[in-house]
This record gives C-alpha cells, structure tokens and sequence, in this order.
C-alpha cells in the first residue's frame, strides 16, 4: 500500500481513467504551476477497478474546468478544506470550448488566420462530437 | 444588425416574407429603383466569381444604391496579409452592407464577428452559399407554386458544392421535401449533412449513382459542377469531372413537369443541346437571383418597402 500525504488545501481528481493522469497533468498545466501535485496511477477503485487520481494543493482557480469536463466529464473534482471534503463537482461536457482543441480542417480559415481563436461547440452530447465554429468540421474525441 | 451567413440564419416564415417582396421586386422592378439611394454595398472577392459579383452589383444599383470592393485577394490588402477581421472593419467605414466571398470555410462568420455592418456570405469556401440557396429557393418556388411536397435530385459534386449543402438546409423546412443524392462515392454529401441534417430532421433520401434511374422520380433535378479549385489533387480531379452529363437522352425520362436548375457556370455536366428544352430553368435562375439579392439587400438594410 503506498501513503501519499494528506491534503489540508486543494483540489483531488478523482475517477480519472487509469492511464490519463499525466495526459491531464499537462492539458491543465499543471506541469507549468509551483504547487505540490501528487499523481497516482492504478489506484483501487470498487466502480472502475484501477482509477488514476491527482491532488494538487491550493485552490480552485488554478483549474480549467472547462478543459477537464472536456477531456473526461466522468471525473469528480474535490475541493477539500481543512483536511475535509467541502464541495464535490461533477463536470459536464462543455458547449463551448476556446482553444483546447485545433480544428485540422485545411479548408477552414483557421488554417490561414493564427490569431483566430480555435472554438468547437457541442454538436452532439451523447456522441460526444464537436464541431468548429467556422468550418463545421466534426471533432470526436 | 441582421447578417446572412447561412440559410437557416432566418426562419421559414422570414425566408418566405423575403421570397414574397423578391417576387414583389420582380413584377415591379421601378417600384424599387430609388429605395437604396445613397447606400453603398462592398463587394469583397477574395477568389474569383464573375457570376455572383454581379449579381449584386446589378441588385444594389437597380435598388438605386451604388457599389464599391475588390475582385480577387491580389486586389486587396490580403496579398499583404491583412486579416479578414481588420479588413471588414475598414470596410465597415466605407460601405452600408457587405458581400464576401472568400475560399476559406467559416470566413464570413469571422468577418461578421468583426463588423459593424450587415455581412452576407457570398460563398466561403465549400461550405456555404446562402444567397445561391435563396435564388434556389425562388427558382422552384415560382416555376413550381410551392416549396416542400416534393422530391429534389442533387447530382455531381456533393461534397464540396456548398451550394448543395446550403440547398439542403433550407429545403428541410419545408414538409413532405424527399432527396435524392446522386454522386459518385468519392463526392458523397459529407457526413454532417447526412447525419445532423438529414437524418436528425427525419427526412427521407436515398443515396445513388446512377443518374438515369433516379430521372422519372423527380420534381426537381439540381446539377452541379465538379470544381476544380476543390481538389488537391489534379488526378481525382480529371478522374470525376464528366461523371455525369445531362442530355436530351436522360430528359427523355424525367416528368414533364420537373425542372432542371443549376447554380452555374456549367462544363459539361449539361449538354447545350438541354438549353433548348422548357424544362431547363439554369439561365432564368439567374434573373430570380439578382431579385432574390435585392430583396435581401432591402432587408438586411431594413428598408421600408415602398407602398
């Protein structure tokens, strides 16, 4: 069994598919922030069998949520306080999101303009499958 | 402030008030020679259209309004790398209403993001043409009496003719619209029609290759060229521009009372021999065009409507 220090202040990720912790690591950029961050892999979990986790110590503001509920809406975030958990967020697939992903579509004009920012809307939530602003080209994760 | 990006930017019913005043403008064109006196439309062409560019130019100066734009990115200060967005804000300055074409799918939404003037899209790239599909619209709706109840054929290019997509999106509106997709595989309807379009609205298509056994079925048959400047690859090009070529041999099979509409300019895919027949609608569409623009124009301008 392998102890990993409490936390007092921060946020724990929870639920993470087993194998995604360090994809996420970098998506939120966490790589890029001071704070401790622990990240544990194949972790017991009674619902997924092997969860990954990630706690990372200071608040909520260091966070994209728009990002993680894009990435896996299936991950709980805890907001823990003084050594207990004092909010539990569930994340939802976002209906819009700004410069997460790049549209590939050589025909849009993303592809000529740099500056443009790159949006996808949720075009279908069960498929999961965005779609780029500009252009409409479908984005499945 | 009103833009026109694509068809469905206005409901049926403001699409069919729009038609009704463009039919107005049709039987009575002096009516409406001095409604736009002293606006001023921007023509921005970033690729080249003879067709379109014209037909605006004669929409805004038979409203009485004058014109002013470019005809080709060289032409403008996009050979020095300006941006869409900087270049519709200048615009915005110079001119009342914009028409913008341009080869870059989703570059009017960009410009009219940026703008502070009316923007239509006059075609961006291979993904809409909205004042095509409102020509369209007017073409069947005064040669037939009626839009829906009826079985439309698009046949060539269906993935990149974006004047298929945007026909497509309007014409699911209307009730009882049946589709007959006809293209060779490589050209197929891309899949967010197919699958956002078509079958999220539950309308009934089939998708074919065969252009003589679809025929007899019609109502409507909508022929569209293979574009070269679509293609990548010059070989698939050459590969699949004649795959279809209207005749008088295949009009021997459709109704009596179909119509034939094409958003020109044409190749080959219809014969001139087909010019001849009362069904071939292609060259009246384009008068229905410049009404249906000017109409448009008046109405993204808010125009009162002269009594």
């Amino acid at each position: 069994m392998l102890n990993i220090s409490g936390l007092s202040e921060g946020i724990v990720l929870d639920h993470i598919e087993a194998g995604k912790s360090l994809d996420i690591y970098y998506h939120l950029g966490l790589d890029k922030l001071e704070c401790q961050v622990a990240i544990i892999k194949n972790a017991r979990s009674s619902k997924m069998g092997r969860k990954d986790i990630i706690k990372i110590e200071g608040g909520l503001d260091k966070l994209d949520l728009q990002i993680l509920g894009y990435i896996d809406h299936n991950i709980t975030v805890n907001i823990i306080q003084d050594n207990k958990i004092v909010e539990k967020k569930t994340l939802k697939l976002p209906r819009k999101i700004t410069n997460v992903i790049k549209c590939r579509n050589p025909r849009c004009i993303t592809s000529i303009e740099q500056e443009l920012p790159h949006v996808f809307y949720l075009a279908d939530e069960h498929s999961e499958i965005y779609r780029c602003i500009y252009c409409e080209e479908k984005y499945g994760k | 402030m009103r833009h026109m990006l694509n068809p469905l930017d206005f409901s049926v019913k403001e699409i069919d008030a729009l038609l009704s005043l463009a039919s107005d403008i049709e039987h009575n064109p002096p009516k409406y020679a001095h409604v736009c006196d002293g606006k001023k439309l921007a023509t921005l062409f970033y690729e080249p259209s003879t067709r379109t560019r014209l037909s605006f130019e004669s929409a805004m100066l038979s409203l009485g309004g004058s014109v002013l734009g470019f005809s080709s990115a060289d032409s403008s200060s996009a050979a020095k790398g300006e941006s869409v967005s900087d270049t519709i804000r200048a615009i915005s300055c110079y001119a009342d209403i914009a028409a913008m074409r341009h080869p870059k799918e989703g570059s009017a939404l960009v410009a009219s993001l940026a703008s502070s003037i009316p923007v239509i899209n006059a075609g961006d790239g291979g993904h809409q043409h909205p004042t095509q599909t409102l020509t369209d619209l007017m073409t069947i709706r005064s040669l037939t009496g009626r839009l829906g109840h009826m079985t439309v054929g698009l046949c060539g290019d269906l993935k990149f003719g974006r004047t298929v997509h945007s026909l497509i999106n309007a014409m699911v509106r209307y009730p009882d619209t049946r589709f007959v997709l006809i293209a060779p595989d490589e050209l197929r309807i891309p899949s967010y029609i197919r699958e956002d379009v078509l079958k999220a609205n539950h309308i009934e298509f089939k998708e074919v290759n065969n252009l003589d056994e679809a025929m007899p079925d019609l109502d409507i048959l909508y022929m569209t060229r293979v574009q070269k400047e679509r293609f990548f690859n010059e070989e698939d090009y050459i590969r699949l521009k004649d795959c279809y070529i209207l005749d008088k041999k295949k009009m021997k099979l459709a109704r009596e009372d179909m119509y034939v509409l094409h958003p020109l300019p044409r190749v080959n895919e219809i014969s001139t021999e087909v010019d001849s027949d009362p069904r071939a609608a292609y060259f009246k569409q384009v008068q229905y065009g410049v009404y249906v623009r000017m109409a448009l124009i008046m109405t993204l301008l808010e125009v009162e409507k002269p009594c």
